[in-house]
């Protein structure tokens, strides 16, 4: 057969499957992520799809994918958000931080993949996955519950977290020497201010440089914008998906809402593809040994979520279903942690277990974070509800 | 009584404030426009019992149905004095023949004896309406005079 036909007939089954996958995981009310990765190992496994013919197109969309992910989490939230945020929730942020990323380091550490696998799964066990916490709270009609704005600052937080982060990674992946690295710390501590300061002042200036009503017009001028930044950052080591991210930031208002809405169909097909080749790219044989490890450090780093979320609810002076609310839909990682982690495996400098244990962490997380922020609750007022009875009966018995 | 705002990073905006029963009712506005009612439940007033998306038209007749009550309640107190005098709300219906048409054309003072002292009119006050404001169909109309001056005047209204 002609090689094109093959390849057209392979990419069709593939994203054929992924929709049968979406639509799985929309009828029965969870993320698709998990489903997608599973695809991919799947795929692998059975050497259904080689994805010979397609190799460099998968990889370049995969990219691509990752760039769109983290542009559109840059639209998400405006500059004086972010700074709003951090100014708020500092304290609440970087207990996260540090409860969160020290399991996944320690693990990395203890299974002897040195520093750089501890920064790499540190990463992955630390950043929540803001798409499932924020369709969690839309699904279980959470948003105008008064916790909510809790975990969307510790929500962005994380964002910002990400922002420094990820050129750190880039560096230490990339292998450069200690002053080198401390460079692009700074360069990209610098870049986010400056950015930061930009979309605060000028953000309508950037928002106006690519807004056109025409919608054909816009796209293009936000796609060219969105690769050319990130091309350039990622020349500059500073990581391609954060410039994509500080150009998210950059463009405000309504310009960044319509963005959103004309990006998401391209981002759900190029994110798909992501994680389909992440999964492609893990060896399923290398799973099983790794899975009392992964489960370990779900259960580990669930609690610390919960501790984390409990502690950030209970300052803000919410009550005690609130503040297991909170943590429980903090729970959930996904889309970021398997960003963190793709980032890690394209290097090759982590081993091939890291990629198979961020795997299964993910597909435990996503699949057990939106059940444990939607189960939390009946149990919560289950254990309640003996002690308020004891109550009513000692005022009657009075 | 004191709305709390609170900034909803992504989606928009909550404000909402404390009701005496232990309820906290309120409204999220997204970004994109919608809004939504918010009623809290009465064990956890962190949590909602329910979220009840609103188009601008049913916040607007949620926002005189309330306003109104609130107008009336006041004039009440008002003319808590004078024995024999009643405030009511007329809505205009649909069929209403006055739909449209100048308020002074219903002729309700001539042939009731009562006032119309405001009109609700999408969650807007219009104080001491004059004959030549055009009624809508959806439009508040508060109203005082004695029991039976109302009565003839609902009558009116509702069939001209």
């Amino acid at each position: 057969m002609d090689p094109l036909a093959l390849t057209l007939i392979d990419l069709g089954a593939v994203v054929f499957c992924l929709g049968l996958l979406a639509r799985l995981a929309g009828r029965i009310g969870m993320s698709p992520i998990p489903l997608y990765l599973v695809g991919g190992l799947f795929f692998g496994a059975g050497s259904l799809v080689k994805l010979e013919g397609m190799h460099e197109f998968a990889h370049l969309s995969s990219e691509i994918g990752v760039i769109l992910l983290l542009l559109m989490l840059g639209l998400e939230y405006t500059a004086k958000e972010l700074v709003t945020g951090l100014r708020q929730s500092w304290q609440a942020g970087v207990l996260d931080l540090v409860l969160n990323f020290l399991p996944g380091a320690g693990l990395a550490l203890l299974l002897g993949w040195g520093l750089i696998g501890a920064m790499v799964l540190g990463g992955v066990t630390y950043i929540s996955s803001s798409g499932i916490a924020a369709k969690v709270i839309t699904d279980l009609g959470r948003i105008g519950n008064r916790e909510t704005p809790v975990i969307l600052s510790i929500l962005v937080f994380e964002d910002l977290a990400m922002a420094v982060y990820l050129p750190v990674l880039t560096a230490t992946l990339a292998g450069v020497s200690f002053v080198v690295g401390l460079q692009t710390v700074g360069i990209s501590l610098a870049v986010v201010t400056v950015v930061l300061v930009v979309a605060l002042r000028h953000g309508h200036r950037v928002s106006q440089a690519v807004h056109s009503e025409n919608s054909e017009v816009f796209l293009l001028n936000l796609l060219g914008a969105a690769l050319l930044v990130a091309g350039l950052a990622s020349a500059m080591q500073i990581s391609a998906a954060v410039g994509a991210f500080m150009l998210g930031i950059a463009i405000s208002g309504a310009t960044a809402h319509s963005a959103t809405q004309i990006l998401e169909p391209l981002r759900d097909l190029f994110a798909a593809i992501f994680f389909v080749v992440f999964g492609l790219n893990t060896d399923p044989a290398s799973i099983p040994p790794v899975l009392a490890w992964a489960l370990l450090l779900a259960v580990l780093t669930a609690a610390t979520k919960m501790a984390t979320g409990f502690w950030a609810a209970k300052r803000a002076g919410i009550g005690l279903p609130g503040r297991f609310r909170t943590g429980a839909t903090l729970i959930a990682r996904g889309e970021f942690s398997i960003v963190i982690a793709g980032l890690a495996v394209a290097s090759g400098v982590v081993p091939q277990e890291l990629a198979a244990l961020a795997t299964a962490y993910v597909l435990i997380m996503a699949i057990a974070g939106p059940l444990a922020a939607r189960f939390v609750e009946p149990l919560v007022s289950m254990l309640r509800r003996p002690s308020k009875q004891q109550a009513v009966g000692t005022i009657r018995g009075a | 009584m004191n709305v709390d705002e609170t900034d909803l990073p992504g989606l928009g905006r909550r404000k909402d404030f404390m009701a005496a029963s232990g309820r906290r009712i309120g409204v999220v506005e997204y970004r994109e426009g919608q809004i939504e009612l918010i009623v809290s439940t009465w064990d956890d007033p962190d949590t909602c019992e329910a979220s009840i998306p609103l188009s601008a038209d049913e916040a607007a007749t949620l926002c005189n149905l309330l306003g109104g009550q609130h107008l009336a309640m006041q004039l009440s107190e008002a003319h808590r004095e004078v024995p024999g005098i009643v405030t009511r709300q007329f809505s205009i219906g649909a069929d209403s023949p006055f739909d449209n048409q100048p308020m002074g054309k219903a002729c309700i003072r001539t042939r009731s004896g009562v006032s119309i002292v405001a009109i609700m009119r999408e969650g807007e006050v219009l104080p001491s309406p004059g004959p030549d404001v055009l009624l809508h169909v959806g439009d508040l109309l508060v109203a005082v005079g004695t029991q039976e001056g109302l009565d003839s005047a609902a009558s009116i209204l509702r069939n001209g």
